[in-house]
């Protein structure tokens, strides 16, 4: 007699091991390998379908580029109370001028220009102006110096003061005197240049700034660090190969006239301390460095208020702005407002798209049911026939199809000639079936059609024509029959239809571009026009996400209604 | 300081993925009519001459959307591109394109000119190297107009003397310049009055008197099919495109040459090509752009040389044998009032006027 099992022994596979764990074994092998197999598409689907697409919407947050290109004048920004104060002071222009002067050496301030163009008109010539004028400043002031020492127009003088590696004795962290080099001043330089340039440049921690020359001259260490850093990693040069950087200049008669540095000033020892105090004396003679005035000659717009105000407006990393500029609204100082009128256009594109999609889909349902019943009850040889009709256009360009209704429908065109010979119209009295609402409604619809007709179609032929007939046989009128029992079993297939000739209308571009005119064009024109017109990725991004949303939100309410279940390809 | 440079993992990965070919280069432009004067005036010389066989990209409509995304994905592919002067602006602006050294990368002209001089005041960004000259201008049907042909840009703005549609592109630039003209303000003054929002809305009223009988083009070919099939009395397009069809195509249209506005279109070099590509670029351009070339390109189309020492090389038509000089927009008998594009302010107004335009039209 075979022992009873109790419960708490395991049930044993015949290798003896528990039956539970040799099942999720297999199991999980078996998963393995369908996650294998799948395993090409799922890889292409993330590469080209994923991962592209996260990365559009990203750019409709994201707003780094502000921040990277004038690091210091977001920051000295934050301190201005730009409801109460005019203008900035003059840390923000002094930060702005550093800045600008960096972004122009690297050719980034037009981008950043470009950017901020799409919130203010007029700041990218501002930008742009400002890149070459932007320079003058420390050439007026290279002849100063020079002036005063002609050693100061080389390269050179700024390395004995600055370059604590070029002393003979150089100590990872502490220079020939003993004294301890400024090596996080580097770092903080070169992760300026990383953001500005967008790289991830590598410099050894060792390499320092002598600490006693960036206390006596902060500005001009730290410029000169920049510089040494931006020439030898970005251009590949040395610095002793080119004119020293005309924004040193800025920077050194701003440290020598500031008072706070005298005393670090006086103490400096070295080749170059003698000359360091003697310019020091001699360039206190000048009037005291003025950013606000030099930026305000490098361009007048900086010297008005819209140009610190976008600025700080759109300082931040993430921004919501191109998602409220999609609804055409826009950022303020007092929160969100409304565009102004003349430039309200995306919520009525919006409310238009979806308006017309739903148009193009009953029509497409008017006209592709009776032609899938036909399809699917006529006999084999007829429908065949019908169902080549059908798929034609399916193998004939797009662009040919939408060129062919331009044909047709033009006042010129094959149908109002038709009418005009009929008699129907007058002459001077064409038809205008084109360029507006119309002429997209009756193009899309065609080119939809198979994509409504064929799921009906392979619907409709899984219903059995036995029950219209006994349907008929107990008294049912046509009508009725049709009504009560036919078209109730064809619903999934027009709900599938449905949604797949909806999804496609809304996301539609070319054709409505081609027989909208002004009135029968989509949103998807205008994210066309950002994309590859305006170059506002940030816009056409968050145009899309709502195009999105939308589809999402109008599948989920149809699934509530309807029930996705209820929805059949065949 | 010796500093270790680490690259980007991706651009590293950029270069190696990009085996340089030297003896194959991809130059991007328009296509169509255009493309195929560039094939016959540059690239097949320029083949038969050093071997280097190029291939052609029709994406010059795209280009600087196209660009940036190659930039940011680290690969350019293409070597030459041709845009108009706003794109090469755009580029520019947008450190896409790479900055010309003018007299020292380009041909001098066979008088000794400087190759800045000789090209003039049509450098407008240090990133653009002109090409032609071309003009947006308005053809008409010459059998609609009955016996007084229009001659005034204002025509197009007269509903009474000339009834029927117009075809305009739907974009605002030329056609809000074209309306603050014919709405009574001096040329001079146009672009002063384009930057107030005043100035806009009077543009835009100028425009309403004929929104209705109006068809927006989007594309160069639109105007000419337009005019062939008799849907427009008149409309604006570029000159080339108009030329082909009355000279080549043999259609009703005459051309109207007043307040046409003058744009240029010429060569770029992408930004952040190799070395080895950037030689063989400039080689090319070196080539293409000089004085002689220019001037053989106006033998395919009736785009005007960009170079002031090519205008007297203008010849005949290859195929037809007609002059070319006067087809030319910048032919002294049709250059007589013209418009220039301002770049600059279009730069900064595209946006903002764009987004107005838009909503107007919409209305």
């Amino acid at each position: 007699m075979m022992p009873e099992q109790t419960s708490n022994t395991p049930l044993l596979a015949a290798d003896g091991t528990p039956l539970r764990q040799s099942l999720s074994r297999s199991l999980r092998r078996q998963k393995l390998r369908a996650l294998f197999l799948i395993a090409p598409l799922l890889v292409f689907v993330m590469l080209t379908f994923v991962v592209p697409i996260g990365n559009m919407l990203f750019r409709s947050v994201q707003n780094d580029i502000v921040s990277n290109i004038m690091p210091h004048t977001v920051a000295a920004l934050e301190n201005w109370q730009a409801e109460t104060e005019p203008l900035p002071d003059e840390t923000a222009y002094k930060a702005a001028f550093f800045d600008l002067f960096a972004a122009a050496k690297a050719k980034e301030h037009t981008k950043l220009g470009a950017r901020l163009n799409y919130e203010q008109t007029g700041i990218s010539s501002a930008f742009r102006k400002s890149g070459r004028a932007i320079m003058k400043p420390g050439k007026e002031l290279a002849k100063t110096f020079q002036k005063i020492d002609p050693a100061w127009g080389k390269a050179e003088t700024f390395i004995a003061l600055f370059d604590a590696s070029f002393d003979a004795n150089f100590d990872a962290n502490f220079d020939a005197s003993g004294k301890k080099t400024n090596t996080s001043l580097n770092q903080s330089q070169l992760a300026r240049l990383n953001q500005l340039k967008g790289e991830q440049y590598i410099v050894p921690e060792t390499k320092g700034i002598a600490a006693d020359a960036a206390r006596a001259l902060p500005m001009t260490a730290r410029e000169f660090s920049y510089w040494t850093l931006f020439t030898e990693l970005e251009k590949n040069k040395s610095i002793t190969e080119g004119k020293v950087w005309e924004a040193l200049y800025v920077a050194l008669a701003d440290d020598l006239q500031n008072p706070q540095n005298a005393a670090a000033i006086a103490s400096l020892s070295g080749p170059i301390a003698s000359l360091v105090k003697t310019s020091a004396r001699e360039i206190s003679q000048q009037p005291r460095i003025d950013y606000t005035k030099i930026m305000g000659g490098v361009n007048k717009g900086w010297s008005e208020r819209i140009i610190w105000e976008t600025i700080k407006l759109h300082s931040s990393v993430y921004t919501g702005g191109y998602f409220l500029n999609a609804v055409d609204m826009r950022k303020t100082l007092d929160g969100p407002a409304i565009q102004p009128e003349s430039k309200q256009i995306l919520l009525n594109l919006f409310q238009r798209t979806v308006k017309m999609s739903l148009i193009i889909t009953i029509s497409c349902i008017l006209l592709g049911y009776p032609i899938a019943w036909l399809l699917a009850n006529l006999p084999v040889r007829t429908s065949n026939i019908l169902m080549i009709l059908v798929l034609l256009p399916f193998w004939t360009s797009l662009l040919v199809r939408t060129s062919a209704w331009k044909v047709m429908l033009q006042q010129q065109g094959v149908i109002n000639e038709v009418l005009v010979w009929l008699g129907i119209v007058a002459t001077d009295n064409r038809l205008e079936i084109i360029n507006n609402q119309i002429g997209t409604i009756t193009a899309m619809t065609h080119i939809l059609l198979p994509f409504m007709i064929l799921p009906m179609y392979s619907v409709m032929q899984t219903i059995p024509p036995s029950y219209v007939r006994a349907a008929k046989s107990l008294g049912a009128t046509n009508w009725t029959a049709f009504w009560r029992v036919y078209f109730p079993q064809s619903i999934p297939g027009i709900g599938a239809g449905s949604i797949l000739v909806f999804i496609l209308a809304i996301g539609y571009y070319i054709t409505p571009e081609i027989v909208g005119g002004t009135d029968g064009v989509f949103i998807s024109n205008r994210i066309a026009y950002h994309i590859s017109r305006s170059l506002n990725w940030g816009l056409a991004a968050a145009l899309g996400a709502i195009l999105l949303a939308v589809v999402l939100v109008l599948y989920w309410a149809y699934d509530k209604i309807v029930g996705i279940d209820n929805v059949k390809l065949g | 300081m010796k500093l270790v440079k680490s690259l980007l993992v991706a651009s590293a990965f950029a270069v190696a993925a990009t085996p340089v070919l030297a003896a194959e280069m991809t130059i991007v432009s328009w296509g169509g009519a255009y493309s195929k004067s560039q094939l016959k005036a540059y690239h097949e010389p320029y083949s038969a001459k050093t071997g280097v066989s190029i291939i052609n990209d029709d994406s010059s409509a795209e280009a600087v959307a196209k660009l940036r995304a190659m930039n940011e994905a680290g690969n350019v592919t293409w070597d030459v591109v041709d845009v108009v002067a706003a794109d090469a602006m755009r580029l520019c602006d947008e450190g896409l394109a790479m900055e010309i050294d003018h007299d020292n990368q380009l041909a001098t002209a066979p008088d000794g000119t400087s190759a800045s001089a000789d090209f003039g005041n049509l450098i407008v960004s240090e990133c653009f190297i002109p090409q032609i000259v071309y003009s947006t201008t308005f053809g008409y049907r010459t059998d609609m107009v009955g016996s007084t042909p229009p001659t005034n840009v204002c025509d197009v703005f007269d509903l009474k003397a000339y009834p029927g549609k117009r075809s305009l592109e739907k974009r605002p630039i030329n056609n809000m310049e074209w309306a603050l003209l014919c709405d009574g303000v001096a040329k001079a003054d146009v672009y002063d009055v384009l930057a107030t929002d005043a100035g806009q809305n009077r543009a835009l009223a100028k425009l309403d008197t004929i929104k209705d009988s109006v068809i927006w083009w989007n594309a160069g070919a639109d105007t000419p099919q337009l005019l062939a099939d008799g849907e427009v009395v008149m409309g604006s397009t570029y000159n080339g495109r108009l030329f082909s069809a009355i000279e080549e195509q043999k259609q009703p249209i005459g051309m109207l040459w007043d307040a046409q506005v003058f744009d240029l279109d010429g060569w770029i070099i992408p930004a952040g090509l190799s070395d080895e590509r950037k030689k063989q670029a400039l080689d090319y351009i070196y080539f293409a752009t000089d004085t002689q070339r220019l001037a053989d390109q106006a033998k395919y189309i009736s785009y005007g040389p960009a170079r002031a020492s090519s205008a007297p090389l203008v010849g005949k038509h290859a195929d037809l044998g007609i002059d070319m000089a006067p087809h030319m927009p910048t032919d002294p008998n049709n250059a007589k009032n013209t418009f220039l594009y301002n770049y600059s302010f279009w730069a900064d107004y595209r946006d903002d006027i764009d987004a107005k335009f838009q909503a107007w039209l919409a209305k």
